[in-house]
């Protein structure tokens, strides 16, 4: 044995699986997430996600399968684990009863080594509401007061589940903010999410979820990149025109098509040929265009080439 | 280093706990949590203080001893000895006599307005007319008769005395005080447990609290300990009522007192627990909870004597706990009742205790 061992991985899943009586939620999940990064977990709802992250935090048992956290196993070391770990939920609902300050004050004493409450009432820009009731916040308010409480340990590694859902894209971006403060400091995030965009922004690394199974795993880029597409083109027709994907993909510059409720999505190479063409070939058809839009390729894209679905169909 | 070894670390020494005062320490936290959410739950507040009390003032007054009541008689006049009757009569204690003629005498019977008629039958003879059903008529005649040979120079042989009672102890504000303050014991402690738990876990607190490294026997401890501090108010009030505002007696040693309040409190919150074990909405709560606690209610001698029941269920009944903390606390205060004469019910609260505490621990749900 070497004299210095490597650290740990923060976070090691090996063949996990999680039944619930016929449905299996987890099926043979691995994961491996670096101290240190942000590891975001994407896939559509129902995918397995929240059963996987509470796997990770100890609080559901896998049926098989084996989880290492900060090198550690949950039989084992569960308090010890604990401190460490900072973790919010979905759909917890504190105590309407208790003001931000009460509840932080509450969670605080849990910890060995904890922050001081007004270090943490800063960080998620609570100051004004620290002597609110709990029933007073907003929607965003009460998410930051969930992450304040999973914050509050001086966590090494903190887990956040769907921490955006149901939010205002302005109380999104305060609560994306936080979570970069946090990864600045060198820390490890785990996050799932079903937003492209959240994990786009977040994630160092995705891990792409369906069906219990990672179906794709890179940095958002590679991500991307592994399609092979510079740009995305989506059009409808007018008149209720159909053509053929056939004919789509025959296009000189086009690397895939598909169609989704009468919009057609057309991933290209070079667009300034593959558009052009696109639309000659259209012309030719005789058919007209009543939409006509482009994009670069988003985590979406790929989701939707690995599956043939869109996220938000889950 | 192989890649296959189970990246098992050593486990690290961890440094010292940070100091903190006694305010930052979790039992503390969550014991002062308990309490807060129980102050700003105006309802929870009136339902444990407030209400014990209007009920016990509505019952008191309801209850009141009167002095005993005089019961009418009639007198019929216009017929021979008539005169005399009522001269014997008059000023009889417990009796109120009004003369009346023939007519108007009967139709007084018929309607209820007097107890008993005497209708006399010249010098020496009376003839009585009453209801033998009703109870202040049968008194009322021996109370007239009594008079009347007095009256027409009748001695009695035994020479008697009296003395009245009318001591508290015996009334029934005096029997229903301590029943009244074993229900609720007996539903706050159930109550505030089984709600604040079965809460906790339906709005997923519960779970969250189990991702901290908060200590699970703490958080059960912190309901524990409220609770003795919201006894010590329930009791005070309770009791500070019944013995100085309705004078009920309290005969018995306040520590004999003080160890049946706490074991009752002890094995109702076992109960309490036992009910939130695994139950999962508070609508759930609420009806296993009415389910445990209605048949005391009604067998265990709140409202009336559990004696009233048949023999047979006699033994079920006594095995309830809250008919083991009536019995002990109505001994101690109205009998002045020593622990050794309270035992049999202290041992069916601590058995109560000792089999509801564990098998709620082991079957309880924390998710």
């Amino acid at each position: 044995m070497p004299p210095v061992a490597s650290p740990p991985r923060a976070l090691e899943v090996r063949g996990l699986v999680k039944r619930y009586g016929d449905v299996t939620a987890v099926n043979g999940l691995d994961l491996a997430v670096e101290p240190g990064e942000c590891f975001g977990l994407l896939g559509p709802n129902g995918a397995g996600k929240t059963t996987t992250i509470e796997i990770c935090e100890g609080l559901t048992e896998p049926d098989a399968g084996e989880v290492f956290v900060l090198g550690r196993r949950w039989d084992r070391d569960e308090r010890a684990l604990r401190e460490r770990l900072g973790i919010a939920l979905q759909e917890t609902q504190l105590s309407d009863k208790l003001t931000v300050r009460e509840t932080l004050e509450l969670f605080r004493s849990f910890y060995a080594h904890p922050r001081t409450v007004d270090d943490v009432i800063a960080l998620v820009s609570l100051a004004e509401k620290q002597g609110a009731r709990i029933n007073e916040l907003s929607g965003g308010q009460k998410q930051r007061l969930d992450v304040a409480c999973a914050l509050v340990g001086d966590p090494e590694l903190l887990f956040l589940d769907e921490p955006t859902t149901g939010l205002d894209p302005q109380s999104r971006r305060q609560l994306w903010d936080l979570v970069e403060q946090f990864k600045a400091t060198g820390r490890t995030v785990l996050l799932t999410t079903h937003y492209m965009d959240e994990a786009e922004r977040l994630a160092d690394r995705v891990a792409i979820v369906d069906h219990g199974r990672v179906i794709a795993l890179g940095t958002p880029q590679e991500l991307i990149a592994s399609l092979g597409a510079e740009y995305v083109v989506a059009f409808s027709l007018a008149h209720e025109g159909t053509v053929s994907l056939e004919t789509l993909r025959a296009v000189d510059g086009v690397r895939a098509a598909r169609v989704d409720a009468g919009t057609y999505e057309v991933q290209v190479t070079a667009i300034h040929h593959a558009l052009p063409a696109l639309l000659g070939t259209l012309e030719r058809s005789g058919l007209a265009l009543s939409q006509l839009s482009t994009h670069s390729p988003t985590l979406e894209d790929v989701f939707v080439s690995l599956t043939g679905r869109a996220l938000r169909d889950g | 280093m192989t890649t296959t070894a189970a990246p098992t670390a050593p486990p690290a020494a961890s440094p010292p706990p940070a100091p903190r005062t006694w305010r930052e320490r979790s039992l503390v936290q969550l014991t002062l949590v308990r309490m807060r959410e129980f102050w700003r739950e105006p309802e929870a507040v009136f339902w444990t203080f407030g209400f014990p009390l209007v009920l016990a003032g509505g019952l008191a007054i309801a209850f009141r001893n009167k002095p005993p009541e005089a019961v009418p008689i009639g007198v019929v006049t216009g017929v021979p000895g008539s005169e005399q009757a009522r001269a014997s009569l008059r000023g009889t204690p417990g009796l109120v006599v009004d003369a009346l003629s023939p007519d108007s005498a009967e139709r007084a019977l018929r309607t209820g307005a007097i107890a008993v008629l005497v209708v006399p039958q010249g010098d020496r003879a009376v003839e009585y007319r009453y209801d033998r059903d009703r109870a202040e008529a049968r008194t009322a005649r021996l109370v007239a008769e009594e008079a009347l040979q007095r009256g027409a120079g009748r001695t009695n042989p035994v020479a008697t005395t009296e003395r009245q009672l009318t001591e508290p102890g015996s009334r029934y504000i005096d029997f229903f005080i301590p029943g009244l303050l074993g229900m609720n014991l007996m539903g706050s402690s159930v109550w505030s447990i089984a709600f604040g738990v079965v809460n906790a876990r339906s709005k997923k607190l519960l779970k969250r609290l189990t991702a901290t490294p908060m200590s699970r026997a703490e958080y059960l401890l912190s309901f524990m300990l409220s609770r003795m501090v919201f006894l010590a108010f329930e009791v005070l009030a309770i009791l500070g009522l019944g013995t100085l505002v309705l004078g009920v007696p309290l005969r018995g040693s306040l520590a004999v007192m003080g160890v049946i309040i706490l074991l009752a409190a002890f094995a109702f919150s076992a109960i309490g627990l036992l009910v939130a074990a695994r139950t999962r909405t508070v609508e759930a709560a609420s009806g296993f909870a009415n389910l445990v606690l209605f048949p005391m209610w009604i067998f265990s001698g709140v409202f009336f004597a559990s004696t009233r029941f048949p023999e047979l269920l006699r033994p079920f009944i006594a095995a309830l706990p809250l008919t083991a903390t009536n019995d002990s606390l109505r001994a101690v205060m109205l009998q002045g009742a020593g622990l050794g004469a309270v035992w049999p019910q202290l041992a069916v609260l601590a058995a109560w205790l000792v089999i509801c505490f564990p098998l709620a621990l082991m079957l309880f749900r924390w998710r």
